[in-house]
């Protein structure tokens, strides 16, 4: 007889985390410049002084820290998503909440009000993932299925205006910056990018982090789970509320990066006996140290042109899609 | 001892009333067998019954209090309600998913309190499911998570249990084990209310039958008295036999009334 294969008690998250350490001193280490262990200690101990530290405290440190938010966010919006809506394809862009994002960043850029105020691409950013996620939920928030629906068409709403942005860019200079920024990246990111996303962020993962017990009920579908005392209305609520903060606050200072959400909690889900609540925590970690590791990727790999975050997570997670399928099939009757 | 009365109970939908002022009195200690044709508004009248949907006038109570008035996860910890073919969406072990039931139980956070895991083992084995324990649920056979998903329902205790066509799909064996521990719920003091279209399983094993054409109350009382084939006639639309007595009693569908 099979049993559900599950890691006793919490080595999951204790597994995740030390991959997640890992990962984030070799962000520290690694670059187009490599630190010793001295030089990265000194910079550290010494901010502001000679270039290693520099280097450290005004470059790689608040790179790393957005990373860890950025792909945390995505890997618990993941997990919520998957477990609410029962659906292996659910990712965090499917509330429309990235394309949001992307749609109010290009909207600053079109306007050239990255050059008047810095920080009006992100901020712009948050106002759009905010529009769209209400969006959606003003159109969906009756059932699972419309509310995939609503969001596919919200997504395809943002994208139609994207494409319009590009189409009617005033310059070739801002269609450029806009299909560029719309590949993510992490590089040139600084304390204050951090210090923008990071009440957005922390709030909506507070809110993601409080959706065990409901995800877990509806492991038994709607009906069941509203009959065991969850509030449905109230759920589906709070998983945009959550899904819009953080990934709405992260592809505004990061940009669309894709595949982290959807390929996080599958890695996990096989070492936690398929429970829903217990994917939550190991899924913001490894979405975390996956995304780490994916900028470490971006510049230890030397290209002409920088290779992009996101189309580096595109040519990484493409082919999980298909292994996905050929389990799903294996599984599937 | 539980009491749960409907009173002018009505669910409309595009102004068509599916649930047509249907009122009833029903008490623990009775296995409620709930009979209609397809369409006959059986589901609508166990979701309202179970608080699940608020109907569109009338209402239900508690031991006297609306159920509207009752907050949902104490609501939850003294109802179960099963859906009909109810499905795990995960492969999640047997045991994960009996544990499912506590949730109305549990704090917000964390796992099963030390105390409830005698309680866990107790359902698992009260619904013959040891063996089954740590296996995927989506790996059992129908029988089987039906079984999973009464311990489900068990495991919190509930003074009622609303359950879906719970014998639709199970083969003979499945089906009379299935309605034997319905009546002995019963026979506990819960309250049972089951839809189910096997008269003959109604007949030998429900203590009363609540029969329901187009939306609206045809009949309710002692099974006994109330399953006759008048009746049949009248909801069902054929022509039936009913012969033996107590545990023995068999339906027969004989023709299509004219």
């Amino acid at each position: 007889m099979k049993s559900a294969p599950s890691l006793p008690g919490h080595v999951m998250t204790w597994l995740a985390l030390t991959a997640l350490l890992l990962a984030a001193v070799a962000s520290l280490f690694l670059g187009r410049v490599n630190l010793s262990p001295a030089d990265l200690l000194h910079g550290l101990m010494s901010p502001g002084g000679d270039l290693a530290g520099l280097v450290v405290t005004e470059l790689r440190l608040p790179r790393a820290i957005l990373a860890i938010m950025v792909g945390a966010s995505l890997g618990l919006s993941g997990a919520v998503l998957q477990g609410l809506l029962r659906n292996p394809l659910a990712e965090p862009g499917l509330l429309g909440v990235s394309n949001g994002a992307a749609l109010g960043a290009v909207i600053s850029i079109y306007f050239g009000l990255a050059h008047v105020f810095g920080m009006a691409t992100p901020l712009l950013g948050m106002l759009g993932a905010m529009a769209a996620g209400a969006l959606t939920f003003a159109f969906g928030r009756s059932s699972t299925l419309t509310l995939i629906l609503a969001g596919a068409a919200v997504s395809s709403l943002m994208s139609a205006f994207l494409a319009m942005a590009l189409n009617f860019a005033p310059s070739p200079y801002a269609a450029y910056e806009m299909s560029v920024w719309m590949l993510g990246s992490l590089s040139e990111r600084s304390w204050d990018h951090v210090f923008l996303a990071a009440p957005f962020i922390g709030l909506g993962l507070a809110i993601l982090a409080t959706m065990g017990r409901a995800v877990d009920a509806l492991a038994l579908g709607d009906i069941q789970a509203q009959s065991l005392g969850i509030h449905l209305d109230r759920t589906r609520i709070l998983a945009l509320l959550g899904v819009g903060l953080a990934v709405g606050a992260a592809t505004s200072v990061t940009g669309s990066v894709s595949f982290i959400g959807l390929v996080a909690p599958h890695l996990v889900r096989p070492f936690v006996g398929s429970v829903p609540s217990r994917t939550l925590l190991p899924s913001a970690l490894l979405g975390a140290t996956l995304l780490l590791v994916a900028d470490i990727g971006t510049r230890v790999i030397h290209t002409n042109t920088e290779l992009r975050l996101g189309v580096l997570t595109a040519l990484l997670g493409a082919p999980f899609f298909f292994w996905l399928v050929v389990r799903l099939r294996k599984v599937a009757p | 001892m539980t009491r749960l009365t409907a009173a002018q109970v009505t669910v409309r939908r595009d102004g068509r009333a599916i649930v047509g002022e249907v009122s009833v009195e029903l008490e623990g200690g009775a296995f409620v067998a709930l009979v209609g044709a397809n369409g006959a508004g059986k589901s609508t009248l166990l979701s309202v019954l179970a608080g699940l949907i608020k109907p569109d006038a009338g209402e239900v109570r508690l031991d006297g209090t609306p159920l509207s008035g009752i907050d949902r996860r104490a609501l939850a910890r003294r109802r179960a309600y099963l859906p009909q073919n109810p499905r795990a969406e995960w492969p999640i072990a047997v045991e994960r998913l009996v544990a499912l039931g506590l949730t109305p139980h549990l704090p917000a956070f964390g796992g099963l309190p030390g105390g409830l895991e005698p309680r866990l083992t107790q359902a698992i084995e009260a619904c013959d499911l040891a063996d089954r324990r740590l296996q995927p649920a989506t790996t059992l056979s129908g029988g089987e998570l039906g079984r999973a998903m009464l311990a489900r329902a068990l495991i919190g205790d509930p003074q009622i249990l609303i359950a879906d066509e719970p014998t639709a799909g199970l083969d003979p064996r499945h089906s009379l084990d299935t309605a034997a521990r319905l009546q002995a719920l019963a026979a506990q003091g819960k309250l049972v209310i089951a839809a189910t279209h096997d008269l003959t399983l109604a007949a030998r094993y429900s203590t009363h039958l609540l029969a329901m054409l187009d939306g609206r109350l045809a009949a309710f009382g002692p099974t006994a008295h109330v399953l006759t084939p008048d009746l049949l006639r009248q909801v069902f639309g054929v022509e039936a036999r009913i012969t033996g007595a107590g545990g023995e009693r068999l339906v027969d569908y004989l023709a299509a009334a004219r």
